[in-house]
């Protein structure tokens, strides 16, 4: 694997919008051209270079490519955007929309995310080891089509509205949520090892969710059918398993009718 | 005096007969002209076809349903939205683009025209707003009237002269072009929670029928001798089996004649025929008939048609048709919004996905494509998606790449998951019929200017016209062999001149040119019943006061008004 590290140097005064910050952008050019590369700050074009000491090289293709990014990124948008392959690290925090329509590879992030982490992502893994605002692995605005597939950890909290819209891939919160998970789902599996506080599977159509700790209120379009033995994300736990949400449309299959599944850790 | 000579193109003008021959088009001012100065501006169209700007007959660009598509829709624009290019404005949006959009890229094909096709009156001062930030292109509205209290309590009565002097009290007051009906008194219905399928199922409370509601606004029409002729959307538009209804519409036309001065022989256009040209009796066996509906139309000479192009896209329908609306929603479970307008109409919107491997889609593909094909008079027979209905008009070029190749209808027929079902519902496998230029030129300029009523001023190149003039990069004498080369041709024109105005070269926007809005002032013999009945309405009945409801001569600040003195 070739590695190559951009280093800040200078904080912007907006914030910057790098697309342009991932292995199939830099695949196969040098630091030099890497420097080149368009971002934007507001309307404003700018260069990669003006914000960023560029070193290494890169490989031939995005699956060779890692790029480590030595210094925090709480500026910085969309690292990531639509990867296919290889890695990214950031040492420190990074703004909204890290590994957006993600397609594969991974991105590592030691401290928070902003808001519409892993957004609309179809493969490829994310994981933040700080907090996450919201929208983690949400559809993008006004969009029916939300994440299709791979894997999103955020290792701390993560405020509201994860899942919405998600049709396939898995969503791990290590601590608390607070509202809206899994909103219209008709796939996909979010688990919560902390709380939440309500408005979990509202309009949900299909999929999974575990809570591992406490839902604080429950929606009343879920209904309890029984009691399961589970084993999630390292845990062995007894669930209480509701079907729902009983006020939204429900495919049928083989005569039977598909509920989302909403399992909360028996206490 | 501003001068400008496009030089040595292979230029198609079917208003003069004109067929590919290498002339030089002249212009001085915003006039085509016969000859100019040696000093005039140089345009070298060696090589590359000429026309005059096309015009757009119907399309749904501006006003609140258009506004609430993208209010409703911010995933139309995501990732389609290039950051602007100084001095231009950013573009945004694909089905439902922002106005700026709108303009540029209509301008980039090459149109000079187009019409709003669908404007509530009560909202009529939105739609001017949209128009007037919509640049370069000129356009016009048409407001609704079919299911509008005032003419359904008129017609009831057969009193043509009340409704006449109504719609030119409207035409004024909204500065609309013409006389829209969407779905005729199926929207009111929709109001009750009902439809009208039928040319014959009565409108609830108003006790009238669709089909007179149609004839009654034909005979209207020609009293007050408007540019254009009434315009269209059927009832039970997009159902199995709606071809004889739209049938039985058209023999309303039977017989009745043009009255007017604009050389418009036409007395009924019947809009995006595509969604009324269905057979079967359900979704599953759906099929063309566009044959049949064709055949009529090729027969009737005082009907023109637009097409309505399914374009296999992800789009968003948006239509006063309500009720219709309605059913989408409960066939594709999407996002859906819905709105009254008190007295007048109604609206509804819904995103659709026409995709190329849904059975349905690909039969609605190839039918707006075979009446293109089957039709005789390509005069009377115009190019649209219903904009953004079946597809966005910036496949314009796609439906012409469509239309001149038979390759090109192959190759998507083929790529399609149920090829062998669209062939078996439809003809257009075996059809080979190829459009050429001239044609093309028919059904986007000269043929849709004339229905309009405009041909003194558009769809010709003849001087004296207006000096729209575009150039597209395609050999007339040597036709690419790759039809995508004939879609790009179109896409971007190599030079664009509206109005004397050079706002495109080499596909790019170089100019916001000067925009223009077109309505008519009708101006009947004062008639104080309908007067009164204007006042007593708005006072009871609607929320806003009179003073309130005409549009402000501000927001259309470059009109061209088109003045009749209807004759007593
Ligand atoms: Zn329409």
């Amino acid at each position: 694997m070739a590695l190559v590290t951009l280093k800040p140097y200078k904080e912007p005064e907006l914030y910057l919008e790098c697309n342009n910050i991932s292995p199939d952008a830099f695949a196969g050019k040098t630091a030099a051209e890497i420097s080149e590369l368009e971002v934007r700050e507001g309307k404003t074009r700018v260069l990669l270079g003006d914000y960023f000491e560029v070193s290494g090289k890169p490989g031939d293709t995005a699956e060779e490519t890692d790029i480590h990014i030595a210094g925090d990124c709480s500026r910085i948008k969309y690292l990531g955007t639509k990867m296919t392959a290889g890695s990214i690290k950031v040492d420190g925090n990074a703004d909204m929309y890290v590994g957006g329509w993600m397609k594969g590879g991974k991105i590592h992030i030691t401290g928070n995310v902003h808001s519409f982490c892993g957004i609309a992502m179809e493969g490829g893994e994310i994981i933040v080891d700080g907090n996450a605002e919201n929208y983690v692995g949400s559809a993008y605005r006004g969009d029916w089509r939300g994440m299709r597939g791979g894997t999103i950890r955020i290792r701390g909290n993560a405020g509201n509205d994860i899942g919405t819209f998600m049709l396939g891939g898995t969503i791990i919160i290590e601590k608390n949520a607070f509202i809206h998970v899994s909103t219209h789902a008709e796939g996909g599996c979010v688990i919560i090892k902390g709380d939440v506080e309500g408005r979990v599977g509202g309009q949900m159509v299909k999929g999974d969710i575990y809570v591992l700790g406490k839902i604080q209120y429950m929606l009343p379009g879920f209904k309890k059918i029984g009691t399961v033995e589970k084993d999630i994300d390292g845990v062995s736990a007894s669930f209480n398993h509701y079907i729902g949400d009983l006020g939204e449309r429900h495919p049928r299959s083989k005569g039977k009718d598909i509920y989302a599944n909403l399992f909360v850790m028996a206490s | 005096m501003a001068e400008i000579v496009i030089k040595n193109g292979f230029v198609i003008d079917p208003a003069r007969k004109i067929n590919g021959d290498v002339m030089d088009i002249a212009i001085r001012d915003d006039k085509i002209v016969e000859k100019v100065g040696s000093g005039a501006k140089e345009i070298d169209a060696r090589g590359k076809v000429v026309m005059t700007g096309g015009v757009d007959i119907h399309a749904h660009v501006a006003g609140p349903k258009v506004n609430v598509g993208r209010l409703m829709r911010p995933e139309d624009k995501l990732f389609k939205s290039p950051n602007a290019q100084a001095p231009y404005r950013v573009e945004s949006g694909f089905s439902i683009p922002s106005t700026f959009k709108t303009g540029y890229d209509y301008a980039r094909m090459g149109y000079a025209f187009v019409m709003e096709a669908a404007m509530p009156p009560l909202h009529s001062p939105h739609v001017h707003e949209e128009i007037h930030d919509t640049p370069i292109i000129d356009q016009g509205a048409l407001p609704v009237f079919a299911n509008n209290w005032f003419v359904l309590e008129y017609l009831k009565n057969r009193e043509i002269e009340n409704t006449a002097a109504y719609t030119a009290w409207l035409l004024m007051a909204t500065k609309g072009y013409g006389v829209k009906l969407v779905n005729p008194g199926g929207t009111a219905a929709w109001a009750w929670g009902l439809n009208c399928l039928t040319l014959n199922d009565p409108v609830p409370y108003f006790d009238i029928t669709p089909a007179e509601i149609i004839s009654g606004l034909i005979e209207t029409n020609e009293y007050l001798g408007l540019p254009h002729s009434i315009h269209i959307h059927q009832n039970s538009l997009g159902t199995p089996g709606n071809y004889e209804i739209t049938l039985d519409s058209f023999r309303l036309a039977e017989g009745v004649k043009a009255n007017n001065r604009f050389s418009r022989d036409s007395v009924m256009h019947s809009t995006h025929v595509q969604f009324h040209s269905y057979g079967g009796d359900s979704w599953r066996n759906f099929e063309s008939k566009a044959k049949e509906v064709m055949d009529y139309i090729n027969g009737q000479k005082n009907i023109t048609v637009d097409l309505g192009c399914v374009t296999l896209d992800e789009t968003t329908t948006m239509t006063a048709d309500g009720p219709f609306e309605h059913h989408l929603n409960q066939l594709n479970h999407l996002k859906w919004a819905n709105t009254d307008v008190e007295l007048e109409t109604a609206a509804g919107v819904v995103p659709y996905v026409y995709d190329k491997d849904i059975k349905v889609c690909g039969i609605q593909w190839a039918i707006g494509l075979e009446l293109g094909l089957y039709a005789k008079d390509p005069m009377r027979t115009f190019i649209t998606t219903d904009h953004p209905n079946a597809g966005p008009f910036i496949r314009y070029p796609r439906i012409i790449k469509w239309l001149m190749s038979k390759k090109a209808r192959e190759e998507t027929l083929e790529s399609m998951k149920y090829t062998d079902k669209v062939i078996d519902a439809t003809d257009i496998h075996s059809l080979d019929t190829e459009r050429t230029l001239y044609e093309i030129a028919q059904m986007t300029r000269a043929g849709p200017a004339k229905a309009l009523g405009l041909s003194h001023i558009f769809g010709s190149l003849a001087p004296g016209m207006e000096a729209n003039v575009v150039v597209y990069d395609l050999n007339f004498n040597d036709m690419p062999d790759d039809p995508e080369q004939i879609e790009r041709a179109f896409l971007r024109s190599s030079n664009f001149i509206k109005s004397g105005d050079i706002v495109v070269k080499d596909g790019d926007i170089v100019s916001h040119g000067n925009k223009r809005t077109f309505w008519v002032n009708a101006k009947v013999k004062e008639n104080p019943q309908v007067i009164r009945d204007i006042h007593e309405k708005f006072l009871k009945e609607y929320t806003v006061g009179l003073g309130n409801y005409t549009v402000w001569d501000c927001l259309a600040p470059n009109p061209y008004v088109i003045d009749i003195d209807v004759e007593a």
